[in-house]
Protein backbone atom coordinates (compact mmCIF):
# COMPACT_ATOMS: atom_id res chain seq x y z
CA UNK A 1 0.00 0.00 0.00
CA UNK A 2 1.08 3.56 -0.52
CA UNK A 3 2.74 5.47 2.61
CA UNK A 4 0.59 8.38 1.88
CA UNK A 5 -2.93 6.27 2.12
CA UNK A 6 -1.80 5.69 5.70
CA UNK A 7 -2.65 9.86 6.68
CA UNK A 8 -5.17 9.60 8.92
CA UNK A 9 -7.99 12.81 10.02
CA UNK A 10 -10.05 13.02 12.23
CA UNK A 11 -13.10 14.33 9.90
CA UNK A 12 -14.24 13.45 7.01
CA UNK A 13 -15.08 16.02 3.94
CA UNK A 14 -18.44 16.06 4.54
CA UNK A 15 -18.52 16.05 8.35
CA UNK A 16 -16.16 19.16 8.04
CA UNK A 17 -18.66 20.68 5.89
CA UNK A 18 -21.58 19.91 8.58
CA UNK A 19 -19.71 21.38 11.09
CA UNK A 20 -18.47 24.53 9.09
CA UNK A 21 -22.61 24.73 8.66
CA UNK A 22 -23.61 24.19 12.29
CA UNK A 23 -21.11 27.24 13.00
CA UNK A 24 -22.40 29.73 10.52
CA UNK A 25 -25.97 28.90 11.96
CA UNK A 26 -25.09 29.57 15.18
CA UNK A 27 -23.43 32.86 14.17
CA UNK A 28 -26.37 33.58 12.36
CA UNK A 29 -28.97 32.88 14.95
CA UNK A 30 -27.09 35.04 17.58
CA UNK A 31 -27.20 38.24 15.02
CA UNK A 32 -30.55 37.57 14.64
CA UNK A 33 -31.18 37.03 18.59
CA UNK A 34 -29.12 40.34 19.48
CA UNK A 35 -31.41 42.15 16.65
CA UNK A 36 -34.36 40.97 18.16
CA UNK A 37 -33.97 42.10 21.61
CA UNK A 38 -34.22 46.20 20.70
CA UNK A 39 -30.87 47.47 22.40
CA UNK A 40 -30.73 51.13 22.58
CA UNK A 41 -27.01 52.08 22.09
CA UNK A 42 -27.80 55.26 24.47
CA UNK A 43 -28.98 52.83 27.11
CA UNK A 44 -26.11 50.94 26.82
CA UNK A 45 -23.64 53.17 26.94
CA UNK A 46 -24.55 54.65 30.42
CA UNK A 47 -25.39 51.49 32.10
CA UNK A 48 -22.89 51.50 34.02
CA UNK A 49 -23.00 54.62 35.35
CA UNK A 50 -26.66 53.90 36.09
CA UNK A 51 -26.08 50.80 37.52
CA UNK A 52 -23.57 52.83 40.04
CA UNK A 53 -26.31 55.32 40.37
CA UNK A 54 -28.30 52.45 41.71
CA UNK A 55 -26.07 51.23 44.05
CA UNK A 56 -25.37 54.45 45.54
CA UNK A 57 -29.29 55.01 46.25
CA UNK A 58 -29.07 51.87 47.68
CA UNK A 59 -26.31 52.04 50.04
CA UNK A 60 -26.73 52.03 53.57
CA UNK A 61 -29.48 49.68 53.02
CA UNK A 62 -32.37 51.46 55.57
CA UNK A 63 -31.92 48.31 58.08
CA UNK A 64 -34.86 50.12 60.27
CA UNK A 65 -37.23 48.91 57.79
CA UNK A 66 -36.56 45.47 58.27
CA UNK A 67 -39.05 45.38 61.82
CA UNK A 68 -41.91 45.28 61.63
CA UNK A 69 -43.08 45.29 57.55
CA UNK A 70 -39.99 42.88 56.09
CA UNK A 71 -39.79 40.83 59.23
CA UNK A 72 -43.43 39.97 58.50
CA UNK A 73 -43.42 39.33 54.85
CA UNK A 74 -40.49 37.03 55.33
CA UNK A 75 -42.26 34.86 57.50
CA UNK A 76 -45.61 34.80 55.10
CA UNK A 77 -42.63 33.59 52.69
CA UNK A 78 -41.55 31.04 54.48
CA UNK A 79 -45.15 29.80 55.34
CA UNK A 80 -45.77 30.07 51.84
CA UNK A 81 -42.82 27.80 51.05
CA UNK A 82 -43.55 25.21 53.57
CA UNK A 83 -47.39 24.90 53.54
CA UNK A 84 -46.85 24.86 49.51
CA UNK A 85 -44.47 21.87 49.47
CA UNK A 86 -46.60 20.19 51.69
CA UNK A 87 -49.55 20.51 49.70
CA UNK A 88 -47.88 19.33 46.75
CA UNK A 89 -46.41 16.08 48.14
CA UNK A 90 -50.29 15.00 48.93
CA UNK A 91 -50.87 15.17 45.03
CA UNK A 92 -47.39 14.22 44.15
CA UNK A 93 -46.91 11.04 45.98
CA UNK A 94 -49.72 9.51 44.50
CA UNK A 95 -49.08 10.55 41.08
CA UNK A 96 -45.45 9.04 41.51
CA UNK A 97 -47.14 5.96 42.45
CA UNK A 98 -48.87 6.15 39.04
CA UNK A 99 -46.43 6.89 36.99
CA UNK A 100 -43.58 4.20 37.80
CA UNK A 101 -44.27 1.70 35.81
CA UNK A 102 -43.06 -1.21 38.80
CA UNK A 103 -45.83 -0.35 41.25
CA UNK A 104 -48.95 0.16 38.87
CA UNK A 105 -49.33 -2.19 36.51
CA UNK A 106 -51.43 0.00 33.79
CA UNK A 107 -49.98 1.62 31.13
CA UNK A 108 -52.61 4.21 30.64
CA UNK A 109 -52.67 5.46 34.34
CA UNK A 110 -48.79 5.41 33.71
CA UNK A 111 -48.89 7.86 31.01
CA UNK A 112 -51.87 10.27 32.80
CA UNK A 113 -49.96 10.64 35.90
CA UNK A 114 -46.76 11.52 33.68
CA UNK A 115 -48.97 13.91 31.91
CA UNK A 116 -50.30 15.24 34.88
CA UNK A 117 -46.62 15.43 36.38
CA UNK A 118 -45.41 17.24 32.72
CA UNK A 119 -48.59 19.85 33.17
CA UNK A 120 -47.74 20.86 36.54
CA UNK A 121 -43.87 21.60 35.31
CA UNK A 122 -44.06 23.11 31.96
CA UNK A 123 -46.25 26.31 33.93
CA UNK A 124 -43.68 28.26 35.74
CA UNK A 125 -44.42 29.49 39.14
CA UNK A 126 -45.26 32.69 38.23
CA UNK A 127 -48.19 31.84 35.86
CA UNK A 128 -49.09 29.07 38.47
CA UNK A 129 -49.23 32.24 40.77
CA UNK A 130 -51.42 35.10 38.36
CA UNK A 131 -53.79 31.78 37.23
CA UNK A 132 -54.45 31.51 41.63
CA UNK A 133 -54.41 35.50 42.05
CA UNK A 134 -57.36 35.61 39.32
CA UNK A 135 -58.70 32.48 41.32
CA UNK A 136 -58.18 33.56 44.84
CA UNK A 137 -58.00 37.21 44.88
CA UNK A 138 -54.34 38.81 45.86
CA UNK A 139 -52.24 37.08 48.84
CA UNK A 140 -50.50 34.19 50.47
CA UNK A 141 -53.11 31.59 49.74
CA UNK A 142 -52.37 32.24 45.75
CA UNK A 143 -48.75 32.31 46.35
CA UNK A 144 -49.31 28.68 48.55
CA UNK A 145 -50.97 27.15 45.87
CA UNK A 146 -48.71 28.49 42.67
CA UNK A 147 -46.04 26.56 44.84
CA UNK A 148 -47.52 23.83 45.36
CA UNK A 149 -48.58 23.36 41.78
CA UNK A 150 -45.68 23.62 40.68
CA UNK A 151 -43.82 21.29 42.70
CA UNK A 152 -46.17 18.87 42.04
CA UNK A 153 -44.26 17.58 38.93
CA UNK A 154 -41.11 18.35 40.26
CA UNK A 155 -41.30 16.29 43.54
CA UNK A 156 -43.68 13.44 41.45
CA UNK A 157 -40.75 12.87 38.63
CA UNK A 158 -38.32 12.34 40.77
CA UNK A 159 -40.13 10.27 43.19
CA UNK A 160 -41.31 8.52 40.41
CA UNK A 161 -37.70 7.95 39.11
CA UNK A 162 -36.62 6.63 42.78
CA UNK A 163 -39.44 4.21 42.51
CA UNK A 164 -38.88 2.67 39.28
CA UNK A 165 -34.68 2.23 40.59
CA UNK A 166 -35.68 -0.29 43.70
CA UNK A 167 -35.08 -3.71 44.01
CA UNK A 168 -38.20 -5.83 43.18
CA UNK A 169 -36.66 -9.10 45.49
CA UNK A 170 -38.32 -7.74 48.41
CA UNK A 171 -41.62 -6.70 47.20
CA UNK A 172 -41.79 -10.44 45.62
CA UNK A 173 -41.15 -11.71 48.88
CA UNK A 174 -43.66 -10.10 51.03
CA UNK A 175 -45.98 -10.65 48.19
CA UNK A 176 -45.33 -14.17 48.57
CA UNK A 177 -45.77 -14.07 52.47
CA UNK A 178 -49.63 -12.73 51.31
CA UNK A 179 -49.42 -9.45 52.29
CA UNK A 180 -51.66 -7.31 50.62
CA UNK A 181 -50.27 -4.53 47.96
CA UNK A 182 -50.89 -0.99 50.82
CA UNK A 183 -47.99 -3.39 53.11
CA UNK A 184 -46.00 -4.44 50.60
CA UNK A 185 -45.81 -0.69 50.38
CA UNK A 186 -45.16 -0.13 53.69
CA UNK A 187 -42.41 -2.45 54.21
CA UNK A 188 -41.44 -3.28 50.74
CA UNK A 189 -41.36 -0.19 48.77
CA UNK A 190 -40.87 2.67 51.17
CA UNK A 191 -37.78 1.80 53.30
CA UNK A 192 -36.32 1.34 49.97
CA UNK A 193 -37.42 4.97 48.94
CA UNK A 194 -37.15 6.84 52.20
CA UNK A 195 -33.73 8.40 51.56
CA UNK A 196 -34.68 9.58 47.85
CA UNK A 197 -38.22 10.76 49.58
CA UNK A 198 -36.66 12.95 52.53
CA UNK A 199 -33.32 14.42 49.99
CA UNK A 200 -36.40 15.46 47.35
CA UNK A 201 -38.55 17.31 50.30
CA UNK A 202 -35.85 19.21 51.27
CA UNK A 203 -34.35 19.90 48.08
CA UNK A 204 -38.12 21.09 46.83
CA UNK A 205 -38.58 23.06 50.24
CA UNK A 206 -35.12 24.59 49.10
CA UNK A 207 -35.92 25.76 46.19
CA UNK A 208 -39.61 26.94 47.30
CA UNK A 209 -38.24 29.40 49.65
CA UNK A 210 -36.40 31.50 47.07
CA UNK A 211 -39.56 30.78 44.34
CA UNK A 212 -42.06 32.06 46.86
CA UNK A 213 -40.09 35.14 47.36
CA UNK A 214 -40.90 36.32 44.15
CA UNK A 215 -44.75 35.28 43.80
CA UNK A 216 -45.26 38.66 45.33
CA UNK A 217 -44.46 40.39 42.21
CA UNK A 218 -47.85 39.55 40.89
CA UNK A 219 -49.54 39.60 44.20
CA UNK A 220 -49.53 36.37 45.43
CA UNK A 221 -48.19 37.20 48.74
CA UNK A 222 -44.69 37.51 50.63
CA UNK A 223 -41.57 39.08 50.66
CA UNK A 224 -42.07 40.11 47.10
CA UNK A 225 -45.00 42.19 47.87
CA UNK A 226 -42.57 44.34 49.69
CA UNK A 227 -40.00 44.44 46.68
CA UNK A 228 -42.54 45.15 44.22
CA UNK A 229 -43.73 48.27 46.74
CA UNK A 230 -40.70 49.77 47.24
CA UNK A 231 -38.99 49.18 43.64
CA UNK A 232 -42.42 51.60 42.40
CA UNK A 233 -41.41 53.85 45.40
CA UNK A 234 -38.03 54.22 44.39
CA UNK A 235 -37.23 53.44 47.77
CA UNK A 236 -33.85 52.04 47.13
CA UNK A 237 -32.86 51.84 50.71
CA UNK A 238 -35.57 49.47 51.08
CA UNK A 239 -35.35 47.71 48.30
CA UNK A 240 -31.35 46.80 49.79
CA UNK A 241 -32.54 45.31 53.00
CA UNK A 242 -35.21 43.10 51.65
CA UNK A 243 -32.40 41.64 49.09
CA UNK A 244 -30.80 41.16 51.74
CA UNK A 245 -33.96 39.80 54.12
CA UNK A 246 -33.76 37.04 51.05
CA UNK A 247 -30.09 36.37 50.76
CA UNK A 248 -29.73 35.68 54.68
CA UNK A 249 -32.80 33.43 54.57
CA UNK A 250 -32.13 31.29 51.47
CA UNK A 251 -28.39 30.66 53.29
CA UNK A 252 -30.23 30.24 56.60
CA UNK A 253 -32.51 27.54 54.43
CA UNK A 254 -29.54 26.35 53.11
CA UNK A 255 -27.61 25.56 55.87
CA UNK A 256 -30.74 23.61 57.45
CA UNK A 257 -31.27 21.91 54.88
CA UNK A 258 -27.81 20.15 54.47
CA UNK A 259 -27.71 19.64 58.05
CA UNK A 260 -31.01 17.58 57.91
CA UNK A 261 -29.58 16.14 55.14
CA UNK A 262 -26.74 14.45 57.21
CA UNK A 263 -28.74 13.04 59.55
CA UNK A 264 -31.73 11.91 57.77
CA UNK A 265 -30.25 10.02 54.80
CA UNK B 1 -59.18 -34.30 50.71
CA UNK B 2 -55.43 -35.40 49.10
CA UNK B 3 -53.04 -33.81 51.74
CA UNK B 4 -49.92 -32.47 50.26
CA UNK B 5 -49.18 -30.85 46.72
CA UNK B 6 -50.51 -32.61 43.82
CA UNK B 7 -49.68 -30.60 40.22
CA UNK B 8 -51.78 -31.69 37.28
CA UNK B 9 -50.88 -30.97 33.83
CA UNK B 10 -49.01 -27.39 34.81
CA UNK B 11 -48.23 -25.14 31.51
CA UNK B 12 -46.50 -22.11 31.62
CA UNK B 13 -46.00 -19.81 28.66
CA UNK B 14 -43.69 -16.53 29.42
CA UNK B 15 -44.76 -16.25 25.15
CA UNK B 16 -47.50 -18.06 23.59
CA UNK B 17 -46.24 -21.20 22.10
CA UNK B 18 -43.10 -21.31 23.73
CA UNK B 19 -43.85 -23.40 26.97
CA UNK B 20 -41.83 -23.14 29.94
CA UNK B 21 -43.42 -25.92 31.62
CA UNK B 22 -44.69 -28.73 29.53
CA UNK B 23 -47.23 -30.10 31.22
CA UNK B 24 -45.99 -30.78 35.04
CA UNK B 25 -47.39 -33.56 36.81
CA UNK B 26 -46.41 -34.06 40.29
CA UNK B 27 -47.60 -34.89 43.56
CA UNK B 28 -45.49 -34.76 47.01
CA UNK B 29 -46.82 -35.50 50.35
CA UNK B 30 -47.07 -33.54 53.38
CA UNK B 31 -43.42 -33.79 54.39
CA UNK B 32 -40.16 -34.82 53.52
CA UNK B 33 -37.29 -32.85 51.46
CA UNK B 34 -37.86 -32.99 47.64
CA UNK B 35 -34.89 -31.44 45.50
CA UNK B 36 -35.36 -30.21 41.91
CA UNK B 37 -32.21 -30.22 39.68
CA UNK B 38 -31.60 -29.18 36.22
CA UNK B 39 -30.24 -27.19 34.02
CA UNK B 40 -30.22 -22.96 33.82
CA UNK B 41 -33.67 -22.28 32.08
CA UNK B 42 -35.76 -25.34 32.28
CA UNK B 43 -38.24 -24.22 34.41
CA UNK B 44 -37.06 -24.70 37.96
CA UNK B 45 -38.11 -21.32 39.18
CA UNK B 46 -41.13 -21.13 36.91
CA UNK B 47 -42.52 -24.23 38.93
CA UNK B 48 -41.87 -22.96 42.28
CA UNK B 49 -43.20 -19.29 41.66
CA UNK B 50 -45.99 -21.23 39.83
CA UNK B 51 -47.12 -22.78 43.11
CA UNK B 52 -47.97 -19.37 45.14
CA UNK B 53 -48.61 -17.79 41.86
CA UNK B 54 -45.42 -15.43 41.92
CA UNK B 55 -46.03 -16.41 38.15
CA UNK B 56 -49.35 -16.90 36.29
CA UNK B 57 -49.83 -20.77 35.43
CA UNK B 58 -51.25 -20.90 31.44
CA UNK B 59 -53.52 -24.18 32.22
CA UNK B 60 -53.45 -26.86 34.73
CA UNK B 61 -54.48 -27.25 38.28
CA UNK B 62 -52.09 -26.98 41.70
CA UNK B 63 -53.90 -28.11 44.53
CA UNK B 64 -52.03 -28.06 48.39
CA UNK B 65 -53.75 -30.10 50.99
CA UNK B 66 -56.93 -30.12 48.43
CA UNK B 67 -57.00 -26.37 47.80
CA UNK B 68 -56.84 -25.33 43.82
CA UNK B 69 -54.74 -22.66 43.94
CA UNK B 70 -54.90 -21.30 40.10
CA UNK B 71 -58.03 -19.93 39.69
CA UNK B 72 -57.15 -17.86 43.08
CA UNK B 73 -57.53 -14.26 42.91
CA UNK B 74 -57.42 -11.05 46.05
CA UNK B 75 -58.07 -11.94 49.12
CA UNK B 76 -58.38 -15.81 48.45
CA UNK B 77 -55.04 -15.63 46.94
CA UNK B 78 -53.48 -13.75 49.71
CA UNK B 79 -54.90 -16.34 52.18
CA UNK B 80 -53.15 -19.18 50.46
CA UNK B 81 -50.15 -17.29 49.92
CA UNK B 82 -50.22 -17.18 54.13
CA UNK B 83 -49.53 -21.01 53.94
CA UNK B 84 -46.34 -21.10 52.09
CA UNK B 85 -43.31 -19.84 52.80
CA UNK B 86 -40.32 -19.01 50.61
CA UNK B 87 -36.42 -18.79 50.60
CA UNK B 88 -35.29 -16.77 47.63
CA UNK B 89 -31.45 -17.03 46.32
CA UNK B 90 -31.00 -13.09 46.28
CA UNK B 91 -32.75 -13.46 49.99
CA UNK B 92 -35.17 -10.61 48.79
CA UNK B 93 -34.57 -9.13 52.64
CA UNK B 94 -35.51 -5.29 53.21
CA UNK B 95 -32.33 -4.19 53.24
CA UNK B 96 -32.67 -0.56 55.62
CA UNK B 97 -35.17 -2.31 58.18
CA UNK B 98 -33.80 -4.67 60.91
CA UNK B 99 -33.17 -7.89 61.55
CA UNK B 100 -36.81 -8.14 63.65
CA UNK B 101 -38.60 -6.23 61.01
CA UNK B 102 -37.15 -8.88 58.25
CA UNK B 103 -38.63 -11.64 60.10
CA UNK B 104 -42.20 -10.57 61.13
CA UNK B 105 -42.56 -9.27 58.33
CA UNK B 106 -43.27 -12.80 57.49
CA UNK B 107 -46.53 -12.08 59.42
CA UNK B 108 -47.74 -8.93 56.67
CA UNK B 109 -50.56 -11.40 55.88
CA UNK B 110 -52.09 -11.17 59.19
CA UNK B 111 -51.40 -7.70 60.50
CA UNK B 112 -54.10 -4.76 59.82
CA UNK B 113 -51.94 -2.30 58.09
CA UNK B 114 -52.05 0.51 61.00
CA UNK B 115 -50.41 -1.93 63.16
CA UNK B 116 -47.73 -2.87 60.80
CA UNK B 117 -47.28 1.24 60.06
CA UNK B 118 -46.74 1.70 63.99
CA UNK B 119 -44.88 -1.91 64.53
CA UNK B 120 -47.29 -2.92 66.87
CA UNK B 121 -47.13 -6.78 65.84
CA UNK B 122 -49.06 -9.19 68.50
CA UNK B 123 -46.84 -10.02 71.69
CA UNK B 124 -46.95 -13.90 70.20
CA UNK B 125 -45.33 -12.98 67.22
CA UNK B 126 -42.29 -11.04 68.34
CA UNK B 127 -42.35 -14.22 70.73
CA UNK B 128 -41.98 -16.50 67.69
CA UNK B 129 -39.61 -14.06 66.19
CA UNK B 130 -37.24 -14.49 68.93
CA UNK B 131 -37.58 -17.95 69.09
CA UNK B 132 -36.93 -18.28 65.25
CA UNK B 133 -33.54 -15.95 65.45
CA UNK B 134 -32.26 -18.20 67.83
CA UNK B 135 -33.28 -21.25 65.86
CA UNK B 136 -31.28 -20.07 62.63
CA UNK B 137 -28.40 -19.30 65.12
CA UNK B 138 -28.71 -14.72 65.42
CA UNK B 139 -29.93 -14.84 68.14
CA UNK B 140 -27.91 -11.48 69.46
CA UNK B 141 -28.86 -9.71 65.63
CA UNK B 142 -32.66 -8.57 66.27
CA UNK B 143 -32.03 -4.94 66.06
CA UNK B 144 -29.07 -4.90 63.65
CA UNK B 145 -29.72 -3.84 60.19
CA UNK B 146 -30.40 -6.31 57.28
CA UNK B 147 -27.70 -4.61 55.29
CA UNK B 148 -25.16 -5.24 57.49
CA UNK B 149 -25.00 -8.90 57.49
CA UNK B 150 -22.87 -11.58 55.94
CA UNK B 151 -24.71 -13.73 53.07
CA UNK B 152 -25.64 -16.52 55.13
CA UNK B 153 -26.61 -14.12 57.79
CA UNK B 154 -28.98 -13.11 55.33
CA UNK B 155 -30.44 -15.86 54.31
CA UNK B 156 -30.94 -17.21 58.05
CA UNK B 157 -33.03 -14.55 58.27
CA UNK B 158 -34.97 -15.02 55.23
CA UNK B 159 -35.38 -18.90 56.57
CA UNK B 160 -37.01 -17.12 59.52
CA UNK B 161 -38.92 -15.00 58.12
CA UNK B 162 -40.36 -17.98 55.46
CA UNK B 163 -40.89 -20.09 58.72
CA UNK B 164 -42.38 -16.89 61.12
CA UNK B 165 -45.75 -17.71 58.21
CA UNK B 166 -45.84 -20.90 59.92
CA UNK B 167 -46.35 -22.59 56.54
CA UNK B 168 -47.94 -25.50 55.28
CA UNK B 169 -45.55 -25.91 52.48
CA UNK B 170 -41.94 -24.44 52.29
CA UNK B 171 -40.56 -23.09 48.80
CA UNK B 172 -36.72 -22.67 48.20
CA UNK B 173 -35.37 -20.82 44.97
CA UNK B 174 -31.56 -21.70 44.91
CA UNK B 175 -31.31 -21.11 48.19
CA UNK B 176 -27.35 -21.45 48.61
CA UNK B 177 -26.06 -20.42 44.88
CA UNK B 178 -24.96 -17.52 46.40
CA UNK B 179 -23.55 -18.36 49.25
CA UNK B 180 -19.80 -20.05 49.58
CA UNK B 181 -19.71 -23.96 49.62
CA UNK B 182 -19.59 -24.68 53.79
CA UNK B 183 -22.10 -21.96 53.97
CA UNK B 184 -24.71 -23.53 51.64
CA UNK B 185 -24.21 -26.72 53.65
CA UNK B 186 -25.17 -25.10 56.64
CA UNK B 187 -28.12 -23.57 55.29
CA UNK B 188 -29.12 -26.66 54.06
CA UNK B 189 -28.67 -28.50 57.11
CA UNK B 190 -30.51 -25.44 58.61
CA UNK B 191 -33.45 -25.63 56.29
CA UNK B 192 -33.71 -28.97 56.04
CA UNK B 193 -34.08 -29.49 60.06
CA UNK B 194 -36.26 -26.63 60.74
CA UNK B 195 -38.57 -27.85 58.27
CA UNK B 196 -38.61 -31.88 59.49
CA UNK B 197 -38.65 -30.47 62.79
CA UNK B 198 -42.13 -28.17 62.11
CA UNK B 199 -43.18 -31.32 59.51
CA UNK B 200 -43.37 -28.64 56.67
CA UNK B 201 -42.62 -30.48 53.14
CA UNK B 202 -39.58 -28.36 51.25
CA UNK B 203 -39.48 -28.31 48.07
CA UNK B 204 -36.16 -26.99 47.16
CA UNK B 205 -34.95 -25.90 43.38
CA UNK B 206 -30.69 -26.30 43.64
CA UNK B 207 -27.54 -26.53 41.04
CA UNK B 208 -25.41 -28.45 42.43
CA UNK B 209 -26.21 -32.44 42.23
CA UNK B 210 -24.17 -33.27 45.72
CA UNK B 211 -26.24 -31.11 47.88
CA UNK B 212 -29.42 -32.28 46.77
CA UNK B 213 -28.47 -35.36 46.98
CA UNK B 214 -27.55 -35.40 50.01
CA UNK B 215 -30.28 -33.73 51.96
CA UNK B 216 -32.94 -34.77 49.88
CA UNK B 217 -35.36 -37.82 50.00
CA UNK B 218 -36.40 -37.47 47.08
CA UNK B 219 -35.07 -36.02 43.60
CA UNK B 220 -36.67 -34.38 40.68
CA UNK B 221 -34.69 -34.17 37.65
CA UNK B 222 -35.77 -31.74 34.99
CA UNK B 223 -34.66 -31.39 31.73
CA UNK B 224 -36.71 -28.72 28.92
CA UNK B 225 -39.66 -28.07 30.95
CA UNK B 226 -40.27 -31.48 31.67
CA UNK B 227 -39.55 -33.71 34.79
CA UNK B 228 -37.07 -36.81 33.41
CA UNK B 229 -36.37 -38.02 36.57
CA UNK B 230 -38.25 -38.86 39.72
CA UNK B 231 -37.44 -41.14 42.77
CA UNK B 232 -34.85 -41.62 45.65
CA UNK B 233 -31.35 -39.94 45.58
CA UNK B 234 -30.21 -43.59 45.26
CA UNK B 235 -31.42 -44.24 42.03
CA UNK B 236 -30.44 -41.49 40.26
CA UNK B 237 -27.65 -42.34 38.43
CA UNK B 238 -24.71 -41.07 35.79
CA UNK B 239 -27.56 -41.68 33.01
CA UNK B 240 -30.14 -39.59 34.39
CA UNK B 241 -27.72 -36.98 35.01
CA UNK B 242 -26.56 -37.35 31.27
CA UNK B 243 -30.29 -36.86 30.17
CA UNK B 244 -30.41 -34.01 32.35
CA UNK B 245 -27.81 -31.74 32.00
CA UNK B 246 -26.91 -33.28 28.48
CA UNK B 247 -23.39 -33.90 27.35
CA UNK B 248 -21.10 -36.17 29.43
CA UNK B 249 -17.37 -34.79 29.68
CA UNK B 250 -18.27 -32.56 32.97
CA UNK B 251 -19.76 -35.80 34.74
Amino acid sequence: MNALMREWQRFTPAERIGRWAAYFIIVLALIWALRGIEIIPEFLADAPEQMLDLLARMWPPHLGHYHPAVHEALVETLHIASLGTLFSFIFAVPLALMAARNICPYAWLNTLAQLALVTSRSVNSLVWALIFVAIFGPGAAAGTFAIAFRSIGFVGKLLAEALEEISPGPQEALRATGAPDSHVILKGVWPQISPAFWGVALFRWDINIRESAVLGLVGAGGIGVVLDDAINFFQWDRVATILLAILGIVILAEILVTKLRARLI
Amino acid sequence: MMQGLVIRDLVKEYVPGKPVLRGIKLTIEAQGITAVIGPSGTGKSTLLRCINRLVEPTQGEIRLNGEDLVPLKGHALRMARRRIGMVFQEYNLVERLSVMENVLSGRLGYVSFWRAWLRRYAEEDIARAFELLEAVGLPEQATRRADALSGGQRQRVGIARALMQRPELLLADEPTSSLDPRTAIEIMELMTGLSTSARVPLIVNIHNVDLARRFAQRIIGMAGGEIVFDGPPEHLEASHLRQIYGGEDWL
